[in-house]
């Protein structure tokens, strides 16, 4: 909504939670702790008690979650507790955060840059007539104006960028999750609970989700994922993704791929890093056999800890890399995989 | 069925520079190509048209030169296409640019489907879907990698997230956002290259679609970028290691165990 004056009854910092079946995901949690720190510059600025409210949608929402929320940082949770709720509907969704920031006016909304994040958030964004700014890796509040500073990669992570959202409410931003600490937990904060109703209208959805069906397996997440082995079109074939599996299961990481294993069948698209893929951001990435052209960098240059595993010690991949390993990537993973399975100390970390 | 692709044309190459002046993309000189999303989504409309008669709409805001972009989509088989350039539509966010694109759609009139890339490769905002989605009021389904049924009333589709996919049915009018894995795009025939050269692409302007002028444009623009800079130079130094695997993977589990406690 644009603002005239200094838009002073828009207050607070809301926080939209990200259910995962019952659990609340950790991007939720991570972003509590950046509103906390927004909530309190905010309040020093605008002289006035600002507040950190999660608000959340689902169905049957325990009472262990609520005290998660307040232990994670959350003055106040908006629960809004309906059947309809349970699947994500990104129109039902957005119908309900869109009547609560009309009603509560909230200065600023953040959730995860996830899949769901990045659905809903733009819907809201327009119902509402505000700016919304993807996939920040970086929040302020601007000591002068008081106004929320949103950093962002673009053109695949070549410039960052800093945006502001002056003359609308709320700004509005989504947050690549893995990218803020955890803040540590203090169950000895309690808070309000305010209880929203979903509306007949709102519960009416030319969206319908039939089905549900999830993969358990944690070498699939790799948004979530702290470590990351990619295998590329040096990997040869569907065999060799069992090795790369291997490396990943005994490091606890996900597994990626470069484009050409996906487009040659060796592994599903849900893997593909780069450009026509995810962008990833994992504190350790593993290329084995990848050569790294730029449309598979733009999608993994910004992991904090690169180690490429290659025979070729020419290849991009090596200069980008923290670690370079020339070698065969067949007789190179296997070592490492008997050291890590053998080293209790690791074992225990991943 | 009536369908419109949104198709936007970026630069193909990321090594791209932002003019310190007026904080938008320097577009001269710069080799530019179809978003690479974008033909995933021209070749899910073309199969849909095939399979059920009607027509594709190809759609792109911006610069005159789109054009050539807008054509490569007619050499692919879109039956017309349209371009909408004003110089008040320059500067266009998220917000300001789904706008545009919905009031272009609603002129169009009696469309069943829109389909957009996931997101544009230059922005990587995947903003623009929902967002035009959200301005006509229409159901929407973003991240798209199969459609497994279709009609002239609705679609059932599945669409992808981090754990896994939903299967749903969109009733149409509707907007989806389409992954790489939907489809393999195919290549423009030479008949198509030569009629694309021929063909008109109508050119509309902010008047022709009924613009708000307040939600079009660096004004109608709730965002504004206030400042760019190269991303934090990484660590130049490279660790090398080309002895025998065994000792390679010694040396490697050693900086694991560091970085892992981290
Ligand atoms: C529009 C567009 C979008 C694209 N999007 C993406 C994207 O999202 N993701 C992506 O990854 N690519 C993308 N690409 C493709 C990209 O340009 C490259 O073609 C691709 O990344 C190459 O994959 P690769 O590194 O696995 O294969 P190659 O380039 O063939 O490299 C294989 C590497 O493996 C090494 N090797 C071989 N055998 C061994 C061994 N036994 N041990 C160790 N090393 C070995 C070789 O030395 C070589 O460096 C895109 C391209 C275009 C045009
Ligand atoms: N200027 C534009 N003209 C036409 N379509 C666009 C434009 N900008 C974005 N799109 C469409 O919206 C999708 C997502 O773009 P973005 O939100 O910019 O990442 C793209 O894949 C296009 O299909």
């Amino acid at each position: 909504m644009k603002i005239d004056s200094n838009g002073s009854e828009y207050r607070d910092i809301w926080v939209l939670a990200e259910l995962v079946g019952d659990d609340i995901h950790r991007v939720t949690f991570e972003l509590l702790g950046v509103a906390r720190n927004l909530a309190s510059k905010l309040s020093k600025v605008k002289n006035r008690e600002e507040e950190v409210v999660c608000v959340v949608l689902g169905s049957g929402l325990s009472e262990e979650s609520r005290k998660r929320l307040f232990a994670g940082y959350a003055d106040k949770l908006i629960i809004v507790d309906d059947e309809a709720l349970r699947v994500f509907n990104d129109n039902i969704h957005a119908a309900v955060v869109s009547r609560l920031v009309r009603k509560y006016r909230p200065e600023v909304l953040i959730s995860g840059a996830t899949s769901r994040g990045r659905s809903v958030m733009p819907r809201v964004a327009v119902e509402v007539e505000t700016g919304l700014t993807a996939d920040c890796t970086g929040l302020d509040i601007d000591e002068d104006s008081g106004l929320l500073l949103q950093t962002r990669p673009a053109y695949g992570g070549n410039i960052i960028a800093t945006i502001k959202c002056e003359n609308y409410r709320p700004q509005m931003s989504t947050v690549r999750p893995g990218v803020f600490k955890l803040p540590e937990a203090d169950f000895s904060r309690t808070g309000v609970v305010v209880q929203e109703e979903l509306t007949e209208e709102e519960k009416v959805s030319r969206l319908r989700v039939l089905e549900e069906q999830t993969i358990e397996d944690a070498t699939v997440n790799l948004s979530d994922a702290k470590i990351i082995v990619t295998g590329g079109r040096g990997v040869k074939g569907p065999d060799g993704f069992k090795v790369i599996e291997e490396f990943a299961r005994a490091i606890g990481g996900a597994v990626g791929a470069s484009r050409a294993a996906v487009d040659s069948g060796w592994i599903s698209y849900a893997h593909q890093v780069g450009q026509t893929g995810q962008t990833v951001q994992p504190k350790i990435y593993i290329a084995c056999g990848v050569s790294g052209q730029i449309q598979h960098l733009v999608g993994m240059q910004s992991s904090d800890f690169i180690i490429a595993i290659n025979k070729d010690s020419e290849a991009p991949i090596m200069k980008l890399a923290d670690v370079a390993i020339v070698g065969d990537l067949f007789e190179v993973i296997p070592e490492i995989v008997k050291l890590v399975r053998r080293d209790d100390e690791l074992k225990k970390a991943v | 069925m009536k369908i419109v692709v949104c198709i936007k044309q970026v630069p193909a190459t990321t090594e791209v520079s932002i003019d310190p002046e007026t904080k938008r993309l320097v577009r001269e000189g710069v080799e530019i190509m179809m978003n690479p999303f974008d033909t995933y989504a021209l070749e899910e409309g073309l199969l849909l048209r095939e399979a059920h008669g009607g027509e594709v709409i190809a759609i792109s805001m911006g610069p005159k030169r789109t054009e050539a972009t807008l054509r490569e989509a007619l050499a692919c088989g879109a039956d017309r296409a349209i371009l909408l350039n004003d110089r008040v539509l320059g500067g266009s966010d998220t917000f300001a640019t789904s706008y545009a694109l919905s009031r272009a759609i609603a002129k169009i009139g009696n469309v069943d489907l829109v389909i957009t890339g996931k997101q544009a490769v230059d922005g990587d905002t995947a903003q623009v879907g929902p967002g035009i989605a959200a301005h006509l009021g229409w159901p929407q389904a973003a991240y798209v990698s199969r459609v497994i049924e279709s009609d002239s009333k609705h679609l059932v589709l599945e669409r992808m997230h981090e754990t896994g996919y939903d299967v749903c049915s969109l009733e149409l009018p509707g907007v989806i956002t389409v992954l790489k894995d939907i489809n393999s795009p195919r290549v423009p025939t030479l008949k198509g290259r030569l009629a694309s050269r021929k063909a008109s692409i109508n050119i509309w302007n902010a008047s022709a679609i009924s613009a708000d002028l307040t939600k079009i444009g660096l004004n109608g623009s709730p965002t504004r970028v206030v400042a760019t800079r190269s991303p934090d130079a990484r660590d130049k130094h490279t660790i090398i290691l080309d002895g025998s695997p065994e000792e390679s993977a010694r040396e490697l589990v050693k900086i694991l165990k560091q970085r892992i406690k981290l």
